[in-house]
């Protein structure tokens, strides 16, 4: 339903291609319907959701289970099944927008999303048809709600180290299962798990599992630090037998169905990221404009006003890094046909190929909110931390977004990780660059930059790519195989290669905008980019400094960091005097705006 | 039922309104006049207990589709943009009247508008067009009830309910409190791209900008007061209110 683009990208491509403003996928260019989708969404939220809060932070789930069927009514249950078993089969943008109205909701977005994304999809994806057409149908309208229960006390980042136990009985009929999942979301009420187990001790194998089957139970709710609307417990499996057709997928590839699902989750934590960081946003620049100390209102205050600046211009990267992978999955599904898209698992294929840039948003994502709630509490003051105010909610809803999904440092470690691995199988011609570079290097000199709108932002890019070219090819060839026992290296890779492709997005966004409106209309964009990349490029420098450092001794680390120096020379910009502009008009709408 | 339902395109009242030489600034967000979405919710309502057709009809600028589009995914079987782009001087009048060409030679058992627009709020358009077209009319309504050609109706009177009695074809515009409308569903925002959507300009009415010049003028639009700061009164109770009426009458001057 969106402009699909011709151009279909390798996921982390960008590194080592350029990439022109009309390849990708921007906020800008919903189409009418991306609107009204997300219109119903906010109004649903905010109408029906929202004045639920109390109740639903009670963790009466009654009023959870209410929602989600409401949600189910309103079709927004069935957006990413396809039309044949009872969903919409929407695109991943539609979806995306959902996400992030959802986010509003705090826990209860993530029941929303448990259901929908992680609950659901190991079906959508991987169910064969029997499958799809049993459970499908009620997940999608809300009658059945879904769970999705990977983790166990001794293993969380170590999914595949799962102790749960898979039996076939002597009939042949049933798997017996025995152990017990841990943190499931949705878990006071949902009616189907999907149930990771290992048969026979080693075959790691995916399950669909409902809860009216002999052995299911649950344990007593958790009490959490945040997300307090939405239903955590244990899901313990006692002798439960599971007939054979319930094995989703192949037996022994369980780890398949969660690898792809996890990539979605990542994903999709980030677009919740994006729109919990416009509430937090909106919340503290009307209270800084109401709140007045000293006879004035605190949003006078240039300290003040750059909190919300730098909220604003996080958020504007991560908004653009977020819906351009969406894109991403998008150009490519747009190859797919209607039968392929059906399978459902070539649509998890066309959505792992992004992986490394599942990740970065992903880390980028649960950062930027944390940053953003944290500052937003700091806005609000004492008040901030008082119950009454939804920042405080914000606050502690936010803190394990940097740790489920995935943590933010296994995550950081398969940035690099994925890149390594694309580049040994020659999808990315990652060595080759690196070579020329070294050459190019030698003889690098300085470039006359143009001041023309973004020339000095496109410049400092394409000097990132280098830089992190740089610093990842030193590492590797100092380290060799044993760059994976160097952790921190691998971190400030990871972030370096984030930082590329969040300025990247921004700069191509603003630039895209600019085509189609006007310079005039986007003054906003361009004060994000501007201060954006200024911003992450010496962030950029310090990883690639300190990654370095490490890497180099003596006279060829002298000779390295003045060879970058060479790389990282610019006028810089008055970040200052720029966040000052970008906040009066934050101030002025109220709200985060482009 | 033949029902007709008359929409407006509003500037979004949430947002922050700035008045920049006496002009709004267009900050691109709009919306629905949300009176008239009671209007939509009505007429989707009694079609579907009638039996019938919906069609929605806005006088205003091709930006009016989105707002249509909406009418549409929320039940509505058609709709009408009639594009006002060529008038300068455009108020009320201009609208009644250019609706009333629309009406002309079609034929309508209800007409449901909404009671006011949110941004000029002069309730003049329903009335108007009713006049125009020489049907009944009955405003502000919070309830309606239709068998055959008798309509059963109430309507808000300044807080009062009044009771009325009409017969079809008959004009209404909606107070809130009518109904609750819907939130658009996913499968019917899908639907209504394909639903009829037909744009008029004024040629297709056969009128003439002239015939429709608006006849009043906007010399200035300001923005309220900032609220000023409360004052609290202290002491006895006594006194309090003592005071209180002094003050509402030697400095408010209100009685």
């Amino acid at each position: 339903m969106s402009d699909i683009q011709e151009k279909v990208f390798k996921g982390g491509s960008f590194i080592t291609e350029d990439v022109l403003p009309e390849d990708i996928i921007t906020p800008e260019d919903l189409t009418d319907e991306h609107e009204m989708i997300a219109k119903t969404t906010e109004d649903f939220v905010e109408g029906e959701v929202l004045p639920k809060m109390d109740q639903l932070e009670n963790q009466q789930f009654d009023y959870a289970v209410d929602l989600l069927k409401q949600a189910g009514e309103l079709g927004l249950l069935g957006v990413d099944v396809p039309e044949e078993y009872g969903g919409l089969g929407l695109d991943k943008i539609s979806s995306a927008l959902i996400a992030e109205k959802f986010a509003l909701a705090g826990g209860f977005s993530v029941s929303y999303g448990g259901h929908v994304g992680i609950g659901s999809l190991p079906i959508v994806f991987f169910g064969n048809q029997q499958q799809k057409q049993k459970y499908l149908p009620p997940l999608a309208t809300g009658e059945k709600l879904a769970a999705y229960a990977l983790t166990e006390p001794g293993s969380g980042s170590d999914a595949l180290g799962a102790k749960t136990s898979a039996k076939l009985n002597e009939a042949g009929t049933h798997y017996i299962l025995n152990g017990e999942k841990q943190w499931i979301t949705n878990s006071a009420f949902a009616d189907v798990f999907i149930v990771y187990a290992q048969i026979d001790g080693d075959k790691f194998t995916a399950f669909i599992v409902e809860r009216d089957f002999p052995g299911v139970s649950t344990g007593p709710e958790e009490k959490k630090m945040g997300l307090k609307s939405s239903s955590t417990r244990t899901l313990i499996l006692e002798d439960t037998e599971v007939p054979v057709e319930n094995v989703l997928g192949e037996v022994g590839r369980g780890h398949i169905i969660a690898f792809n699902i996890l990539n979605v989750g990542r994903y999709k934590l980030a677009i919740g990221g994006v729109g919990a960081s416009k509430r937090g946003i909106e919340l503290s620049a009307s209270y800084a404009n109401e709140r007045k100390q000293f006879n004035t209102p605190i949003a006078n205050f240039s300290l003040i006003q750059e909190k919300l600046a730098t909220m604003a211009t996080h958020t504007y990267a991560n908004e653009s890094a977020v819906y351009r992978t969406v894109g991403l999955f998008e150009q490519r599904m747009g190859k797919l046909t209607q039968e392929q898209l059906n399978d459902g698992s070539e649509v998890a294929k066309a959505i792992a190929e992004y992986q490394i840039e599942c990740s970065i948003t992903k880390v980028f994502g649960s950062e930027l909110m944390d940053y953003v709630v944290d500052e937003a509490v700091q806005i609000h003051g004492g008040y901030g931390f008082m119950q009454e105010y939804e920042v405080e909610r914000m606050y502690r809803d936010s803190r394990v977004q940097r740790i489920f999904e995935g943590t933010n440092e296994i995550n950081r470690l398969l940035i690099p990780g994925s890149l390594m691995k694309k580049a040994m199988k020659g999808e990315l011609p990652l060595l080759q660059k690196a070579q020329n570079l070294q050459e190019e290097l030698m003889m690098l000199m300085p470039e006359e930059v143009g001041t023309k709108t973004l020339e000095q932002e496109k410049y400092l890019l394409k000097n990132a790519k280098k830089i992190g070219l740089l610093a990842a090819g030193l590492a590797a060839q100092k380290y060799g195989e044993k760059l994976k026992q160097e952790q921190e290296l691998l971190a400030n890779i990871a972030d370096i290669v984030s930082e590329i492709y969040n300025i990247e997005s921004a700069i191509l966004r603003t630039e895209k905008a600019i085509a189609k409106t006007g310079e005039a209309k986007n003054q906003q964009k361009i004060l994000y980019t501007e201060v954006y990349v200024e911003e992450a490029f010496n962030r950029i420098e310090a990883d690639a400094k300190e990654t370095i450092i490490a890497s180099e001794s003596g006279d060829t680390l002298r000779i390295t960091l003045s060879a970058m120096r060479k790389l990282t020379r610019h006028d810089p910009t008055n970040v200052i005097a720029k966040k000052r502009e970008i906040a009066k008009t934050i101030l002025q709408e109220e709200k985060y705006t482009v | 039922m033949n029902i007709y339902v008359l929409m407006k395109r509003t500037f979004d009242m949430e947002e922050q309104i700035v008045i920049e030489n006496g002009e709004i600034r267009d900050d691109g967000e709009y919306i629905i006049n949300p009176y008239d979405e009671y209007a939509i919710e009505e007429a989707v309502q009694l079609r579907d207990e009638h039996g019938g057709e919906v069609t929605v009809v806005l006088v205003g600028d091709e930006e009016g589709e989105k707002q249509l589009r909406t009418a549409l995914a929320m039940g509505a079987d058609q709709a009408f943009l009639i594009n006002n782009e060529d008038v300068v001087d455009y108020d009320q009048f201009s609208t009644s009247n250019i609706l009333a060409a629309f009406f002309e030679d079609r034929e309508f058992d209800l007409i449901i508008g909404g009671n006011v627009s949110i941004d000029h709020s002069t309730g003049q358009v329903g009335p108007r067009l009713a006049e125009l077209l020489d049907i009944a009319h009955v405003s502000t309504i919070t309830s309606i009830e239709v068998s055959d050609d008798e309509v059963k109706l109430e309507r808000d009177s300044e807080g009062d309910v009044e009771k009325v009695e009409a017969s079809l074809p008959l004009l209404v515009t909606a107070q809130q409190g009518l109904n609750e409308p819907r939130y658009p569903s996913l499968p019917n925002i899908m639907k209504a791209k394909k639903k009829p959507l037909e744009v008029l300009d004024l040629d297709d009415l056969d009128l003439d900008e002239e015939d429709v010049e608006g006849k009043t003028e906007i010399i200035d639009q300001t923005l309220p007061p900032k609220k000023q700061a409360g004052r609290m009164l202290e002491g006895e109770v006594q006194d309090q209110v003592s005071e209180l009426v002094r003050l509402v009458k030697d400095k408010a001057k209100v009685i």
